[in-house]
């Protein structure tokens, strides 16, 4: 008899595969290795699934994915978060295919099971067809583990993980950095892109952390923008540093001065800001909180890379979807502030829209690079990926953790030997 | 409004033309003589949700006033934007157009356009539902908004570094 264990579990060989500072193509290509990491990856590990805000009453819900597996990312009566299984217990059809909204239940559309925001089976059409043996009870919606940091809900199929705050370990402090962004306001989500690319999902895992890119790739954005913003975006020639921060999560300052966006209250408002703080100030705000709303509507100057899906990333979330080897869908989400100036939350939006999406003046040119990694990995197998970059220069960082220069490649080798020890155990 | 309108009638007719010679001048990399063809104040705005009127509150893929759609081009003609290394080719069409409106001063003009671009040995097509706002002027037509509904715009796109 066929093991299906042993057929479905190809047998790698990582240490072949994947260096300290390098990698072979083939994690770029092979169909059986991304099954792989769907299964020792992304069904093991902590997984955003979403902000808070998304689901903000009792009965919202989003649609998400946990890999490839739908999940509903809902908010029950009693404010309780649940990530429930978008699949029908009884012959596996999703019970939602819209994005988001507002429910009381999940209804399947073939025979009408239907369930509760909790994912509790609570009606069964002619269910004397089962001659009242139907264990309802054991036929909710399949619920993961779920926990909250700081507004980001992420869940896991690993009932056995550390606590979310464990994992996060060091990535917390700038989590919450990152949050100053809303001024005092509510962190909230206003809408968001998604964009598609012909290559597979560690290619842009590897970006966040990539400010060696950022002159070349970006430099028609750097051109087009106004003179203040293009020496903002000088990132090499800013002081800024990348650091592992453990379990395959990274970060890369590339404007030192931005990281805490609650100091420096008092340095000079940004020509390109003038105009938005005196619409602020019209609206009767103080001097302090226009200048610490200017100070955050741009966003942090830092990229935290949260292995495996989600980046937050200066001013939006970028959340990660691997499709196949070969395809990933990415989102843009862009932040605002909950109940703030509308004025600073507009100002938000086109700052968004400038670089980020599929019509923004950066993402096409990104997409674009990775799309050729894509295709370039097809040549020489044997030919390693390299990641080496300031690997001579590292030092101990802040957690004991290495640390490099704002070009070093370090965030990558984290995020590769985490992938390894994942896909290793 | 009145649903026999007769195609045949000047307005509807004008405003058709209008709409043709902007999709050609797009397709044809007419970029200066396309700048023209807006009013001062005009937007140029592709949005991400369905149903958005109040696009100024809301996330776009684009919503170009002149000088972002002055930068959209010099980013596009650079040469050294890698997505736009070479330009996509595209072809577009328009049709299915319906006078909505008419008062003297402006008209409102809805469409469909289907657009094929083709780049590096691959094609997409998008298809999206098109709203006129032009303005009638002294020395012509102007477009005064341009509103362009992908029929999959709250869905993942490619990127698109030209002009839809």
């Amino acid at each position: 008899m066929t093991n299906i264990d042993n057929v479905a579990t190809p047998q790698f060989d990582y240490e072949r595969m994947v260096q300290a500072d390098r990698a072979l193509p083939v994690l770029y290509t092979d169909p059986a290795l991304f099954d792989e990491e769907m299964r020792k990856i992304f069904s093991k590990t902590w997984v955003w699934v979403a902000h808070t805000s998304e689901i903000a009453e009792p009965g919202s819900y989003t649609m998400a994915h946990v890999g490839l597996e739908p999940v509903i990312v809902t908010r029950d009566r009693k404010n309780k978060v649940h990530v429930l299984v978008n699949r029908c217990r009884h012959r596996a059809s999703t019970v939602c295919e819209v994005h988001k909204g507002k429910t009381n239940s999940f209804v399947c559309p073939y025979h009408g099971w239907a369930y509760a925001l909790d994912g509790s089976l609570r009606g069964v059409p002619y269910e004397t067809g089962y001659a009242g043996k139907l264990e309802r009870g054991e036929l909710g919606l399949k619920a993961l583990r779920v926990e909250e940091y700081n507004g980001l809900i992420f869940a896991t199929f690993n009932e056995d993980i550390e606590p979310l705050e464990g994992f996060l370990g060091p990535a917390r402090k700038w989590i919450d950095l990152f949050m100053k962004q809303s001024a005092g306001y509510p962190m909230i989500t206003q809408g968001e892109f998604k964009f598609t690319f012909k290559g597979n999902w560690k290619i842009q895992l590897e970006n966040t952390t990539d400010a060696y890119h950022f002159p070349l790739v970006h430099k028609t954005f750097l051109n087009v923008t106004d003179a203040e913003t293009e020496d903002m975006f000088d990132i090499l020639n800013k002081g800024g540093w990348v650091e592992d921060l453990g379990n395959g999560h990274s970060v890369m300052v590339m404007m030192p001065e931005l990281v805490d966006l609650e100091e420096n209250l008092d340095a000079p408002i940004p020509e390109k800001f003038a105009e938005l703080a005196d619409q602020l100030r019209a609206e009767g705000h103080s001097e302090d909180k226009v200048r610490q709303i200017i100070r955050a509507v741009g966003g942090a100057g830092f990229n935290l890379n949260l292995f495996p899906n989600l980046g937050c990333s200066a001013a939006f979330f970028r959340v990660l979807q691997p499709v196949s080897v070969n395809e990933t869908d990415v989102r843009h989400l862009a932040l605002g502030m909950g109940g703030g100036p509308e004025v600073a939350n507009q100002a938000r939006l086109r700052i968004h829209e400038f670089f980020q999406g599929p019509m923004g003046f950066g993402s096409p040119d990104d997409a674009e690079v990775w799309d050729r990694v894509q295709h370039g990995a097809r040549g020489r197998q044997d030919l390693w990926v390299l990641f080496n970059r300031s690997l001579e220069n590292e030092e101990a960082g802040e957690t004991g953790l290495g640390r490099g220069d704002v070009s070093s490649e370090i965030g990558m080798r984290s995020a590769y030997r985490q992938w390894k020890t994942m896909m290793e155990a | 409004m009145d649903l026999t309108i007769n195609t045949a009638h000047p307005t509807i007719m004008d405003a058709i033309v209008f709409a043709w010679l902007e999709a050609d001048r797009l397709d044809n990399g007419e970029y200066d003589e396309w700048l023209s063809m807006w009013t001062p104040d005009a937007r140029y705005i592709v949005p991400v949700e369905p149903g958005v009127t109040d696009f100024k509150a809301h996330l776009n893929y684009a919503y170009d006033d002149h000088a972002m759609r002055e930068k959209r081009i010099e980013r596009m003609l650079s040469g050294v934007s890698v997505s736009a290394s070479p330009l996509a080719v595209t072809a577009r069409s328009l049709s299915r157009f319906r006078l909505l409106s008419d008062d003297g001063e402006t008209i409102e003009l809805r469409c469909m356009q289907r657009l094929t671009e083709f780049r590096r040995g691959r094609s997409r097509d998008y298809a999206a539902n098109v709203e006129f706002r032009l303005k009638r002027e002294p020395s012509g037509l102007k477009i005064d908004q341009k509103v362009i509904r992908l029929i999959n715009a709250d869905h993942a796109l490619g990127g698109i570094s030209y002009i839809l």
